[in-house]
């Protein structure tokens, strides 16, 4: 099946987001760091791609580099065949952090914010787009209140409407739960799927727990640490939340992690979300 | 025999239970506003009045208990002498307000264009951060002679040393704000293709902004400080002087209780601007926003 798909993506053209041979390397005091090296892969239209590996694979880097912050060392990275060099809304970033909301900004305006800075859309239609998503992730009876009031979850909800109501050609994703605690955890996996059922955007998805990748994906690229490289590429778009319990899961779950420690897992990984 | 008591055998556990939470009507709002009373006295205003009257009346009872007016009048005699003054005061402190507008705003103006050149190069960044350290420690006054040289008696005299007492106390608290701004908030500014100007005003002097008011209050204190100061050493030029020459000339006549209501308006000025200006901007922005408790 895999192989199948193979074939359909270089058969069919142009993917969403093409990756390819992409090395990573930046310099910190003492040392030059090779984050990435030489990875391929490609993002479909309407996919959820997850980039799962140990900490220190580079995964946050590679998505870095696909948010424009950091330039290959080598291979290129193109979005609808452009050639990505700089940052840019057509690639919204959802950050791990709180602090990626604008605390001098209320709700709506952060959600607005965007839009008129980049001159997307204006005017009564960003309103009533600002309105629209912020409703999606059920925030508006706070519509007006400054960032500090909100919870974790709440503040990641806006971070997700911001970047959805500018419909970026992606949406990139690092880490996006990983500071929350595990019951708002699962409720935000829960509420990205439906979101997702309804609008069906790309996105490229950052995490290190195997079940939040399974949960969240359709798709998992698979690392190995130190530099990282491709290990694997899974399709996982039949599981989610109902069929947590069944057998699959749990031989899936065995089976990637096996693939990101190199061993015959004993047990599967503790439920980490 | 009791410590086997105490440790709980494992197998003991207690029955398990669920129920329903109980009725929590009773309490009645979860929400509700403080009884006027308490709101009243936890007012911030409410609370800084009484302090003020307070050490108004120590003031006044000690003055009276010393009952020496050539050396602390009292304050109804500090008052009635600034009353009957009112029209020489308000031309003083219009002379007074006029020099520091005029050396504030220029010197923020010059404070900005270091701030943005730091910001924009790593050089501009040490080139400034040589200046500061060079010219914050030197007191504004000792500059004075020197001004005095350049631009004569009067104003520009006054602005240049104020410029000078404003600017790297700005300077440095800008580019210290600056630099804290957290790297997921700038990228998130980056993200939308925000470069420049457009990146610095609309992300970066935010993020900056509690950083940015100290500086203006500390560069306003400075200022405020040193243009009294330089008034009081400058004496001749009464006609168009200030505060401080109020002051000065109130000094050489021994009459103290001048000299208190010259030294009264500049505490209330500076009470003034810090309580009405710079706590009606706190309170709109970095209060608002939840940067500042």
């Amino acid at each position: 099946m895999s192989n199948g798909k193979k074939n359909e993506m270089s058969g069919s053209g142009r993917s969403l987001l093409e990756v390819s041979g992409v090395t990573l390397q930046y310099k910190t005091a003492h040392h030059l760091v090779t984050a990435a090296y030489k990875v391929d892969f490609s993002v479909e239209e309407a996919e959820r791609y997850v980039i799962l590996g140990p900490s220190g694979c580079g995964k946050s880097t590679l998505l870095k580099a696909v948010g424009g912050f950091m330039p290959p060392v080598e291979g290129s990275i193109r979005i609808r065949g452009r050639e990505v060099t700089e940052p840019g809304p057509d690639r919204m970033m959802v950050f791990q952090e709180f602090e990626q909301l604008m605390p001098w900004k209320t709700v709506l305006q952060n959600v607005l914010f965007p839009m008129k800075v980049t001159r997307k859309f204006s005017g009564e239609e960003a309103r009533k787009r600002a309105r629209a998503a912020i409703d999606k992730v059920k925030l508006t009876p706070f519509l007006g209140v400054y960032p500090h009031m909100l919870s974790g979850g709440m503040k990641m909800r806006v971070a997700i409407a911001r970047a959805m109501a500018l419909e970026p050609d992606i949406l990139l994703m690092d880490e996006p739960f990983a500071a929350l605690d595990a019951i708002t955890r699962r409720t935000m996996q829960q509420e990205l799927l439906t979101l997702w059922n309804q609008l069906h955007f790309t996105m490229l998805f950052v995490t290190h727990s195997i079940e939040e990748a399974m949960i969240v994906g359709s798709r998992i690229l698979i690392l190995s640490p130190h530099p990282g490289r491709v290990r694997a590429e899974l399709n996982t778009g039949a599981f989610d939340f109902n069929n947590m319990d069944d057998p699959e899961f749990g031989a899936m779950a065995k089976r990637i992690h096996g693939l990101l420690f190199d061993t015959q897992a004993k047990e599967p990984e503790p439920v980490t979300a | 025999m009791t410590t086997t008591e105490r440790i709980p055998a494992a197998g003991t556990a207690r029955p398990e239970f669920e129920r329903e939470p109980i009725d929590a009507s009773g309490i009645g709002n979860v929400e509700r506003p403080l009884p006027l009373f308490e709101r009243f006295y936890r007012n911030d205003v409410v609370q800084r009045t009484a302090i003020i009257l307070l050490l108004i009346v120590i003031w006044e009872a000690y003055a009276r208990w010393l009952d020496y007016a050539l050396l602390f009048p009292t304050f109804t005699e500090t008052v009635r002498v600034a009353f009957v003054d009112r029209a020489e005061l308000w031309l003083r402190i219009a002379a007074t307000m006029r020099a520091l507008l005029i050396g504030y705003t220029a010197g923020l103006a010059v404070a900005a264009v270091f701030t943005t050149l730091a910001v924009a190069s790593d050089f501009g960044a040490r080139f400034l951060s040589t200046l500061t350290a060079m010219f914050n420690p030197l007191p504004a006054i000792a500059l004075l002679p020197l001004a005095l040289i350049w631009f004569g008696l009067g104003t520009p005299s006054l602005v240049f040393v104020i410029i000078h007492s404003v600017l790297w106390a700005v300077a440095l608290n800008t580019l210290t704000g600056f630099r804290a701004v957290p790297e997921t908030l700038r990228m998130s500014g980056r993200n939308l293709g925000l470069k420049g100007v457009r990146y610095v005003v609309l992300i970066l002097v935010p993020a900056a902004f509690p950083s940015i008011l100290a500086g203006l209050k500390i560069g306003w204190a400075f200022a405020w400080r040193t243009l009294i100061a330089a008034e009081l050493v400058f004496g001749a030029s009464s006609r168009s002087g200030g505060l401080g020459w109020y002051i000065f000339a109130a000094r050489s006549e021994l009459d103290t209780a001048r000299v208190f209501a010259g030294l009264l308006a500049v505490i209330v000025i500076g009470l003034l601007v810090e309580a009405v200006i710079f706590r009606t901007i706190e309170s709109r922005t970095v209060k608002l926003w939840g940067m500042q408790r």
